[in-house]
Parts: structure tokens; sequence; C-alpha cells
């Protein structure tokens, strides 16, 4: 892989680790600050139901893990196996595709209720 | 007082360690228990050194599995119970006993454009670089490098990535990006930005915890990773 590539697979992995680390703090005090009568589907949906804002912000964090998780599983691969870098490259695109298509049908799941 | 009793690596990298009975003396470097061996118990022992004060980084080892310089490195520091094991530092080919061939470890230096690239003949004014100016003072913080291996032979990187440029190499280009006078800056972060380069550290920090000289490669080498990400989005790198 290009030394120019590389440097920009590091930037947009350090981007969207902000996004993250800023996504998982959100969620995780939104969970303990919004249970209130226990952790049920139906409290959930009640309140992502047709909520543009856990639209976004959810939408975000799939986009962000998206970008983050295969970046990081391809440093992976090129140091602990044997593969060809093409290979890791197409391993790591699909794994990428498949984070986000299931994130963005559970995001869409979680809006429409 | 008890001899110490030091275990030498033998021979090359199929080699095997020797024991040997060592007075112990006060204030004994490691340095001074090799040449004990060398000069009073077998001659054929080969090691490296040649200015023991710490200025020249030609004597390190592998003191009890820690790579170490071993003019400054007191016996009563690194000690354990009274026996010392002493190696060739990692990451290195060993050419005889405790001698290492550092052609690799130099040809790093020069692939990571290590070399001074300047635009003034010596019909110029000298060029002038405030002292308390922020790229000065991060120069001053790289630049005392003596080139001994030391964090060479302790990066977990190098190990499983022997075409790594490593933490000394990234160390000596980031001393010079920061040299206001140089004019091959570019050229520079194409030679360290990549898998062999900046991008392979994973910040495991061996090399400044263990750098004699009380350098941080760590911080050059994130540094570098932020530049060459700039010049990349720039197109600067293609």
């Amino acid at each position: 892989m290009k030394p120019s590539t590389q440097a920009k697979l590091w930037y947009w992995q350090r981007i969207s680790a902000m996004v993250l680390a800023l996504c998982v703090l959100i969620h995780l005090v939104t969970i303990l600050v919004a249970v209130k009568g226990g952790l049920s589907g139906a409290e959930i949906l009640a309140r992502t139901r047709g909520s543009a804002l856990t639209l976004v912000f959810y939408g975000s964090f799939v986009l962000a893990c998206a970008v983050h998780a295969p970046i990081g599983m391809m440093k992976i691969l090129s140091e602990w196996t044997a593969l060809p870098q093409g290979a890791v490259n197409a391993l790591c695109a699909a794994f990428g595709a498949i984070l986000l298509m299931v994130g963005i049908t559970a995001v869409s799941g979680v809006y429409r209720g | 007082m008890q001899p110490l009793s030091v275990s030498l690596w033998r021979g090359t990298s199929n080699g095997q360690f020797a024991r040997y009975d060592v007075p112990r003396q006060p204030s004994q470097t490691i340095l001074d228990v090799v040449t004990y061996v060398q000069r009073h118990l077998d001659s054929t022992l080969s090691y490296r050194f040649a200015c023991r004060v710490g200025m020249c980084g030609s004597c390190a080892m592998s003191v009890n599995g820690v790579a170490r310089w071993t003019c400054r490195t007191h016996v009563s520091k690194v000690i354990k119970g009274n026996t010392l094991e002493i190696a060739p530092l990692a990451n290195l080919p060993v050419i005889k006993d405790l001698t290492t061939d550092m052609s690799a470890f130099f040809d790093k230096w020069a692939k990571a454009k290590g070399q001074f690239t300047g635009d003034q003949t010596r019909d110029d004014a000298f060029a002038i670089v405030r002292p308390d100016s922020e790229k000065r003072l991060e120069a001053d913080a790289a630049i005392e490098c003596i080139g001994c291996g030391v964090c060479y032979a302790s990066c977990d990187t190098v190990t499983w990535k022997p075409d790594y440029l490593g933490p000394a190499a990234l160390n000596r280009a980031w001393a010079l990006v920061n040299d206001e006078r140089d004019v091959a800056q570019t050229e520079r972060l194409k030679a360290v930005a990549g898998d062999a380069g900046c991008h392979a550290c994973h910040t495991h920090t061996s090399c400044a915890e263990r750098c004699p000289k009380g350098i941080s490669p760590t911080r050059g080498i994130s540094a570098l990773k932020k530049l060459t990400a700039k010049a990349a989005i720039r197109g600067e790198l293609d």
C-alpha cells in the first residue's frame, strides 16, 4: 500500500476514533440517565420511534464504526497473517460494508419502531 | 566479597552462554565486567566499546534481558541475586559473541532521509535560528541520540516487522523535520510514511523507557504520523 494511502487511513482512523469516543460516552450516559422503568424493548422504542436526534446520532455512530474498525482490522491482518495485501484490503472493505449495512438496518429499525 | 557469576553469550546466533566468575569491585560497570573477562579469563571474547563515558554509543548489550549502555550501567543497579546474563543486542545479526552487525540499523537512518539537506553555500551568511523557537526546542529534544541501538533492540515492532525503520531512524528524521534550514522536508515525509515507517509504530514506548539519553522517539513518531497525515490530505505525498 502506498505511504500516502497509509497516512490518509491513519487520519481517518483518528477522526473516527474521536467521533466514537464522544458517541460511546453519550450512549452510556443516556442508558444510565434514561432508564426509568427497566430496560425493555417497548420502552426504548417509545423514545426512539420517529426521533430525528436518534437517527442522526446513531447514524453517525454506525458510520464512525464502519470507518474505524476495518482500518484497524487491516493492520491486524497485515501484521499477523501472511495474506497478500490485496486480499486483506478486500476482506476489510467487505467487513466495513457489512458493519455499515447491519448498523443502518438497526438504526432504521429503532427509528421506524 | 563473593565473585559475580556472569553468563556471556559466545558464538554467533547459534551460540550459547558461557559462565565466568568475575571479582566484585566498588562502582563496577557492566563494561568493566566484560573487559575483565576479555583481559583475564578469555582473550577470544569479542565485544565493542570506545569512549567508556556514554558518548559514542558503541557498547550497548542486553543485560539480564534488557538492552542497556554498558559503560554507564552499574552492576549494583541491575544484578539479580549474584548473577548477570550478558548477550548481544536483540533485533540485530550477531557477528560474534557480544558484537552485532549494525549495518541494517544505520542503513535505516539513510532510508528515513536522516541526512541534512541544505541550500546555502559557504558564501552565505549563517542561518539564524532562535534557540527558544518551537522547532528548535523540538530538535533539541531529539538531537542527543548517540546511535547506541538500545531503542531498536527494545522495539517489539522491529522484532516482528524487520523492515520497519525503527525508533532511532524516525527520531533522526523528526530532528531534521524541525531543522528550519533543511530543504528536503517533503522527501523526508514520503520516506517515513507508510507501514515500514512511522505508521507501523504501536506506541509501546519501550524505546522511550529504555533510551539512556532520555529521548522519547515515541513522541517524535507520533508527531510524524500527524505531519504525514496532513501532507497526504494536501496531496503532497503522491
